[in-house]
């Protein structure tokens, strides 16, 4: 059990009357890259959102590297820092460089002196290949670029997770295969990843593990090659034919 | 009686002191505006239920009643209510103070809430605290956003000034009415008011332009 780095506790999750996540349990190893899949408002993004607190557990407990979610704003900030996301949208700061942009979290959160700070991002800008791209702002950026700059911002606060929601889906059908490379390095690297996407041949070839989810639930938890090619329940199977 | 330009000459340094009296109401009033606005604005956009409520009947209550009530309120009603007596110069100023501040309150709430969410949960999102996240992402756009309508709200209140005439201030109004009573020079008179305050508003508003051009609109 040591190496379990995310605990769903019977875990629930209310938006007022609407039970969007519905007593889940899941343990997620380290190194795991998890493809989380199913239909929209079936609660993937809420699941994602919860391990970093960004949405508040209403039921159940969740424990992030060793700490609870429920501990309290300062833990929450802790859990952040082991956590990071990446977003549908890329949320870059406009008013920053792509540099500025990775560079903010470690100076920022992390302690690093400016130099130090400006040194990481530049690295890390080099490792998703846009080094030359370090003094552009955002809306010079491709999409595909921008969301590239978004997983060096995120890396740069030394997550233990990566946790993905759909970083594909605003994404012209062209500038979504950069994206999945990089990410793909890093799951080679033994990131541990959780990843909502509907790209299955990513899944295939990069996931360890798929969930479909279905209402709030985990309905099908396993092998992606396996779930995939032979779906175990008719809803998937009609999803899976939806996506491709 | 013809009217005779010349006459104006004779009144320029009363004029003046008026349109400085105006000048400072408007400036201190507007600081305080300023800030009172930063902070029930954002405890709008960011407050719990009750920090929001508080701010939200404050905003209201201003916005629902006019400028001159607000006045008179404050220097006729008050000392009753409360014994406490104020000086002209002083309500004036508090006056401006609270009515600017309803309405930047309003502009300083709608700049920040019109930064997309994702922005404030990409900060979030990498440890920042929510503060962090308010003073160096969402603070910097939203007051990029702010300035145009904030400016706006600077001429109105410059110009709600003259409302101050009814507690015996002596701004540029007040000042335009009392040479008025002595000499009956209306046209020249009021002409000659009305060209201050135009250049009055009109070095703001050059002000605030080029303050715009400046920064970059996000
Ligand atoms: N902030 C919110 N307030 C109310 N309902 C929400 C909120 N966020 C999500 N929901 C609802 O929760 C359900 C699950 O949403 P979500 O987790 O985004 O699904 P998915 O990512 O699988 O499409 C949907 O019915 C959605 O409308
Ligand atoms: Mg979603």
């Amino acid at each position: 059990m040591s190496d379990t780095i995310i605990e769903f506790r019977n875990v629930s999750k209310h938006f007022g009357s609407l039970k969007v996540l519905d007593e889940v349990d899941l343990n997620i190893y380290k190194g795991e890259v998890i493809v989380l899949v199913g239909p929209s408002g079936s609660g993937k993004s809420t699941l994602l959102r919860c391990i970093n607190g960004l949405e508040k557990i209403t039921g159940g407990d969740l424990i992030v590297n060793g700490r609870s979610v429920l501990g309290g704003n300062d833990v929450t900030r802790e859990i952040r820092q082991e956590a990071g996301m990446v977003f549908q949208q890329f949320n870059l700061f406009p008013q920053m460089t792509a540099l500025q942009n990775v560079a903010f979290g470690p100076q920022q959160v992390r302690g690093l002196s400016r130099r130090e700070a400006r040194a990481l991002a530049e690295e890390l800008l080099d490792k998703v290949g846009l080094a030359e791209k370090a003094n552009h702002e955002p809306a010079e950026l491709s999409g595909g670029q921008q969301q590239r700059v978004a997983i060096a911002r995120a890396l740069a606060i030394k997550p233990k997770v990566m946790l993905f929601d759909e970083p594909t889906s605003a994404l012209d059908p062209e500038l979504k295969q950069e994206v999945l490379n990089v990410m793909r390095d890093l799951a080679a690297e033994g990131m541990t990843m959780v990843v909502v996407t509907h790209e299955m041949n990513f899944a295939k070839q990069v996931g360890t593990r798929l969930i479909f989810m279905e209402h709030g639930t985990i309905a099908v938890d396993g092998n992606p090659i396996e779930v995939i090619d032979h779906p175990p329940n008719q809803r998937m199977m009609e999803f899976l034919q939806r996506v491709e | 009686m013809e009217v005779n330009w010349l006459v104006i000459l004779d009144f320029i340094p009363q004029l003046l002191k008026g349109a400085q009296v105006t000048v400072h109401i408007t400036v201190v009033g507007l600081l305080g505006g300023v800030v009172l606005g930063a902070i029930a604005g954002l405890m709008r956009a960011y407050g719990n239920v009750l920090v929001n409520s508080i701010a939200f009947v404050y905003i209201e209550v201003i916005r629902g009643t006019p400028i001159v009530v607000q006045v008179m309120f404050l220097y006729f009603a008050l000392p009753v209510l409360a014994s406490i007596r104020i000086d002209p110069m002083t309500t004036a100023i508090m006056a401006i103070v609270i009515n600017a501040g309803a309405y930047i309150a309003e502009i300083v709430r709608g700049a920040v809430l019109s930064i997309s969410k994702g922005l404030t949960e990409a900060g979030l999102a990498i440890g920042l605290p929510r503060w962090k996240v308010i003073v160096y992402i969402v603070g910097p756009l939203a007051f990029r956003r702010l300035i145009p309508p904030m400016g706006n709200q600077f001429i109105v209140s410059l110009k709600d000034t003259s409302l101050f005439i009814v507690i015996g201030v002596g701004e540029l109004t007040r000042t335009g009415q009392e040479i008025m009573a002595a000499n009956f020079r209306a046209v020249e008179i009021w002409s000659a008011v009305a060209v201050m305050y135009l250049i009055m508003t009109g070095l703001l508003s050059l002000g605030l332009r080029i303050i715009e051009k400046r920064m970059r609109i996000l």
